[in-house]
């Protein structure tokens, strides 16, 4: 891999040690994906704050510096961390100071996270505490190469944005914050943003949730691949996308596609394979489409709900209007608990309009930077969930153990009002 | 930094199995049968993706793997329900897998492995994916990719294999001969 000076200065040390273990990180990653060089980038999304039964032993031994050194950097030593040399935010991260009395989490975990806030806060981490950073702020720009993770925001900014990201991890976006470098491997090259399969919705889709079976069709289809999908699609919007991609990249690897005249690299279907020979297209007809819905509700044999779980990814704030509108004047079933989560900052707005005080009216709760996947943490006796979420759905039975319903965000609503999952396929 | 230069220094400890079926097979070539002498090794070549050896039995999965949500480093099994290999160890195996699919916590679940004492003790994968590479380097096993044959037909679980990934060559001693 070719290194430059400035690199090779990184390398020996000449910025400190912890520079040079985050360029030693990114020297043995590029050379295991067998890049050519690194690239710049200047925006950084990642993860850092978050506690979990390592970090929590490695902050014990060493600190915060530690933790970093270890998990971010993959260094063996407490090196002490410099400020982050580019921009970087933390994406999702565990339940806060708003889950007390709420979410069964350990008291001293939120602490810790607390602790970890101020420490990356002031090392110039933007705690924006969301799987959705460009819900708030953060919006990278057509041909930004960016070093992301989170797999729903990287799919996101690549495909929606025209951002260049791969879907990087805590060591690589770790290491990229203190370096400003990343390997210029794979979405960094416009020939690997072409897409690879064409997909063929021949049944309406229109709304989150079939976007969202869409998405979950897509990603199980092409794997690590590049789909590009045409045909009765209703235009989408950001929340319509933000569950399309989520789906995909659960059911599969996906990191890009195209919507040929929506997202940006495909003003048409051949342009979005870049000149290649198109390729014959996939059907998603209604059997697809039911099929869909049938795997991701085969992991539910009771009817009885005892959670609902909205805001995966987090929501948006036309997701808490909805939700505030169904449940204007309603109350929750005595067995049952609603969460939505929202990203903080969104939280606020949502509290200024009212959506809020609508919502825990009626007996649900909103809840920030986390999930009850990132944060492995339901209602206490859960045995049952529904959620508008393919990606939740995909995840969370294995996390927790629980069985799972998946649905519209009516469906939802309506299982957490009466207690009982009455959805069906319309 | 101790962490340069010396590509073994990454290589942890092997597990307890791990070690007692390394030094078995590198003195005795345990799995031949009695009397005979050892079928000679499949040999597949591809190319380096995190340095050093290893040898162990194999775990083969079929389908590609997830990470969080998808493993549990605290016992180093396959948590996913739906995977074919829901509850199996991979704990100082050789895993051989298709590649990494999910959530971009990949890297980071495996690199708990390691701190945990659950990893495998090396990775055979097909698809290059920034969750596969880094997630090979940060566990810091001999990992392989890129293999002339395909690894998930020739490779099947219970197989000893010997994974130089220093040269980027990887020997298989079937359990049961063909």
């Amino acid at each position: 891999m070719q290194l430059t000076d400035s690199d090779k200065a990184m390398l020996d040390g000449e910025e400190g040690p912890a520079v040079a273990a985050a360029m030693d990180l990114l020297v043995r990653y590029g050379r295991a994906l067998d890049a050519e060089r690194l690239c710049d980038v200047r925006n950084v999304a990642g993860t850092m704050t978050q506690p979990s039964p390592v970090k929590a032993r490695l902050v014990r031994e060493g600190g915060w510096d530690k933790a970093y050194s270890v998990i971010n950097l993959d260094c063996d030593d407490a090196l002490e961390i410099p400020d982050m040399r580019v921009p970087t935010c933390q994406l999702q991260q565990s339940f806060g100071p708003d889950s007390v009395g709420i979410a069964p989490y350990p008291k001293e975990l939120i602490e810790l996270q607390s602790d970890a806030e101020s420490f990356y806060g002031r090392k110039g981490v933007n705690i924006l505490a969301t799987c959705t950073p460009y819900q708030v702020g953060n919006i990278p720009v057509r041909g930004e190469h960016v070093a992301w993770m989170e797999s729903s925001a990287v799919v996101y900014a690549n495909s929606v944005l025209g951002a260049r990201t791969n879907c990087e991890g805590g060591a690589s976006t770790g290491s990229a914050s203190l370096t400003g470098r990343i390997p210029c491997w794979g979405n960094h090259h416009p020939e690997n943003r072409y897409g690879t399969h064409l997909i063929e919705a021949r049944t309406p889709v229109e709304g989150p949730l079939d976007w969202g079976m869409l998405g979950y069709f897509a990603g199980g289809l092409v794997q690590e691949e590049r789909p590009v999908v045409t045909g009765e699609l209703k235009q989408p919007d950001l929340l319509d996308l933000k569950h399309f991609g989520a789906a995909a990249a659960s059911s599969g690897g996906v990191e890009i596609y195209h919507l040929p005249g929506v997202t940006p690299e495909a003003p048409t279907t051949e342009a979005a394979f870049g000149g290649a020979a198109v390729p014959e297209a996939v059907p998603y007809g209604e059997r697809e489409r039911r099929s869909v819905y049938e795997d991701l509700n085969s992991q539910g044999d009771c009817t009885d709900v005892d959670f609902v779980l909205l805001g995966c990814p987090h929501a948006s704030l036309d997701q808490v209007r909805d939700t505030a509108q169904l449940l204007d004047g309603k109350r929750l079933h005595s067995g049952t608990q609603l969460w939505l989560m929202v990203p903080r900052a969104l939280r606020t707005t949502a509290d200024r309009n009212g959506w809020t005080e609508i919502i825990e009216r009626a007996g649900g709760r909103v809840l920030t930077d986390s999930c009850p996947a990132m944060s492995r943490s339901a209602p206490p006796g859960t045995k049952v969930f529904a959620t508008d979420s393919a990606k939740q759905a995909h995840y969370l039975p294995a996390i927790l153990g629980i069985e799972a319903w998946f649905g519209t965000l009516e469906d939802c609503v309506s299982a957490a009002v009466t207690g009982r999952w009455k959805g069906d396929l319309r | 930094m101790s962490l340069r230069h010396d590509p073994h220094a990454f290589t942890p400890a092997p597990a307890p199995e791990a070690q007692a079926h390394e030094t078995q097979a590198h003195e005795t070539h345990a799995f031949a049968p009695p009397g005979e002498l050892p079928a000679a090794p499949l040999e597949l070549r591809g190319r380096t993706v995190v340095p050093g050896t290893a040898e162990g039995e194999a775990l083969v999965s079929q389908e590609t793997i997830s990470g969080w949500g998808g493993i549990d480093p605290a016992r180093g099994v396959i948590i996913e329900r739906r995977h074919p290999l829901y509850e199996q160890s991979f704990a100082g195996k050789v895993l051989v897998f298709p590649g990494a699919k999910g959530s971009s916590g990949w890297a980071g679940f495996f690199q708990s492995t390691r701190l945990l004492g659950t990893a495998p003790l090396a990775m055979i994968f097909v698809t290059v994916t920034t969750k596969a590479a880094l997630g090979a380097v940060v566990t810091r096993v001999p990992s392989v990719t890129g293999l002339d044959r395909d690894p998930l037909t020739v490779i099947r679980t219970g197989d000893r294999v010997h994974v130089d990934a220093d040269r980027g060559v990887i020997s298989v001693y079937p359990a049961h001969p063909q």
